[in-house]
């Protein structure tokens, strides 16, 4: 028996609506009879394409925030459209803004959030969420037994996003109420890090480097590895916290989850918090002096090693063949 | 500038956590230490108070069986007082039940201007609890901050974005998560950790901050976990030791998957 509807916080950026919003609409459509979309933002008619072609039937868009982080006044909009017009669910990817918005709009409804699930299930017409702890080695699987709607975080990557027949999303205007003094924060300027190659998000292969660098420079070599593979260069937690690579780079827990065709490990230990945003890559690669360490237990290949005489002769390898 | 700290007290990550399997609950029953993604906001609230030349900082930690150690570190390191939450009720809380205990107990601090969390704990990483904080004191806030700053008391922060970062800016008083590496912490120095034995600890119970024991624990939560079992464990697969050829095979599996 399906749901009868779900909404799907989605997100977009320049025109483009997010990987993990089109995965939460493609398993939204397989829960629940009806989708629809909820959208932060002033151009929900350039993304009402996009979204109806992974089964939205319809867009709640608040329009331009004029400034205001997302939160707050999102949550506020949400709570007064559900009066009267309750979906079943409503599905939010783990991003910055999915969780803030989440997250206020569980104190507005007084009603828990189950986060970081990787998969949703039916048992009758309660959704069923798995989560996985202890670094992925555990999964708990927790059914919601309150009033609805159910607030879910998924993380991203947990479903692949698959089209549907569907056309163009029907725009509707969403109330923002007022929220007061608590809606004062402002995002006054965006600043873009530039980097070179396919995103992490995207890339078929990626290669990360991590404290068995040793020193900031040596992560040069991961660049230059990446860019020889056309591969997205990613980096662990440690080497992220030191500052020696900015914190799009990072692969894990808080950083990005990648499943890639190939994914190079290179003077990665194997920490937990990294494990679990590559352990779901097809191929893993890992490059590592100490033997014990813990990224070899789930590696299909792993080369116990110095990566500063391993890399540079991959380097000097491809470099001759190209 | 006052500013609260909230801080948690978990197993050392070293050791591999469990769940009971009676309680479904995280064991915590030994000895609990600072997550060490709060120790960011420690240093961080420390550095604020510190320019702003006057205040000082509170922290606020539930635990179970009045657990300080993880608080000792974070009074070591500076901070001037704490508010532990310990109640046998909050044991199965979910995020919105820990954020309703640690709101409650943040109302006891007087004239707070700031209120600091990591932007998820390291064991439970639900991530929502400092925006839920937020949102039972009707406070705005900002989450991911990776540079913050207080200029004629308004709060400056570079937010964390998938891109880059967003400038982002708020009048006090303010929640904001930071995240790892918005400041390096200090090492709490010997004289501070002399000091730390003797800083008021103010032990709450549930009933204390005026919440029912229906409001928390598994009571609290609209949610029933139904099973825990192990994930689909990764095969390891070929492992060699590289003695100048370890290139090679690398070059080798990739030519195999025909991505060279």
């Amino acid at each position: 028996m399906a749901l009868s509807t779900i909404w799907v916080y989605a997100e977009a950026s320049e025109g483009t609506v997010a990987a993990t919003t089109l995965e939460l609409l493609t398993k939204a459509r397989e829960l629940a009879d009806n989708v629809e979309a909820i959208y932060a933002g002033a151009d929900a008619d350039a993304i009402a394409a996009q979204l109806g072609a992974h089964g939205a039937t319809k867009v709640h868009a608040s329009g331009d925030l004029g400034g205001a982080l997302q939160g707050v006044p999102m949550a506020a909009a949400i709570a007064g459209a559900i009066e009267g017009n309750a979906p079943d669910a409503i599905l939010f990817g783990t991003s910055y803004d999915g969780r803030d918005v989440a997250g206020r709009l569980s104190v507005k409804l007084d009603r828990t959030v189950i986060t970081n699930n990787v998969d949703l299930e039916l048992d009758g017409d309660a959704i069923v969420c798995t989560e996985p702890v202890f670094g992925g080695t555990t999964n708990v699987k927790t059914k919601f037994t309150g009033e609805k709607p159910y607030i879910v975080l998924v993380r991203p990557k947990s479903f692949a996003a698959e089209a549907s027949s569907g056309g163009p999303a029907t725009v509707e205007s969403l109330t923002v109420p007022d929220t007061g003094s608590a809606n004062a924060a402002r995002m006054l300027n965006r600043h873009v890090e530039e980097r070179e190659g396919p995103s992490l998000d995207e890339a078929e292969i990626v290669v990360s480097g991590g404290r068995g660098l040793g020193e900031a420079e040596k992560y040069q070599m991961i660049e230059d590895l990446a860019k020889l593979l056309g591969a997205a260069p990613g980096a662990s937690r440690a080497i992220v916290d030191a500052g020696w690579v900015p914190y799009s780079y990072q692969v894990g827990q808080t950083g990005k989850v990648v499943k890639p065709t190939v994914y190079i490990a290179a003077g990665i230990s194997g920490a937990t918090q990294h494990m679990v945003g590559m352990k779901g890559s097809k191929n893993i690669i890992a490059i590592n002096k100490d033997e014990e360490a813990p990224i070899f237990s789930i590696a299909d290949l792993g080369i116990v090693g110095d990566v500063h005489k391993v890399v540079p002769q991959l380097i000097e390898a491809l470099s001759s063949r190209s | 500038m006052n500013v609260v700290v909230c801080v948690k007290q978990i197993p050392d990550p070293a050791d591999p956590g469990q769940l009971d399997p009676e309680t479904k609950t995280l064991k915590r029953e030994g000895k609990l230490i600072l997550d060490e993604s709060d120790s960011y906001g420690v240093e961080m609230a420390l550095q604020l108070v510190d320019t702003a030349g006057d205040g000082e900082v509170t922290l606020v930690s539930m635990a179970p069986n009045s657990e300080v150690g993880g608080l000792r570190t974070a009074l070591a390191m500076g901070a001037a007082k704490a508010i532990l939450i310990s109640d046998p009720a909050l044991s199965g809380s979910d995020a919105l039940a820990t954020a309703k205990v640690l709101s409650a107990a943040i109302k006891r601090v007087d004239d707070a201007d700031l209120i600091l969390t990591a932007t998820e704990s390291s064991d439970g990483y639900t991530g929502t609890v400092p925006e839920q904080i937020a949102g039972l004191l009707d406070l705005p806030s900002i989450t991911f901050a990776k540079h913050v700053e207080i200029a004629d008391g308004t709060l400056k922060v570079q937010r964390q974005t998938d891109a880059g970062y967003d400038e982002c800016e708020s009048p006090l008083p303010a929640v904001v998560s930071v995240t790892a590496g918005v400041v390096e912490p200090r090492y709490p120095s010997f004289k501070g950790i002399m000091a730390a034995k003797s800083k008021p600890v103010d032990e709450v119970t549930v009933a204390d901050l005026g919440l029912a024991a229906d409001d928390v624990g598994w009571a609290g939560g609209d949610q029933e976990i139904i099973s825990i079992e192990p994930a689909p464990a990764r095969e390891a697969g070929e492992k060699v030791v590289d003695e100048g050829e370890g290139f090679q095979k690398v070059i080798e599996y990739l030519e195999n998957l025909k991505v060279i």
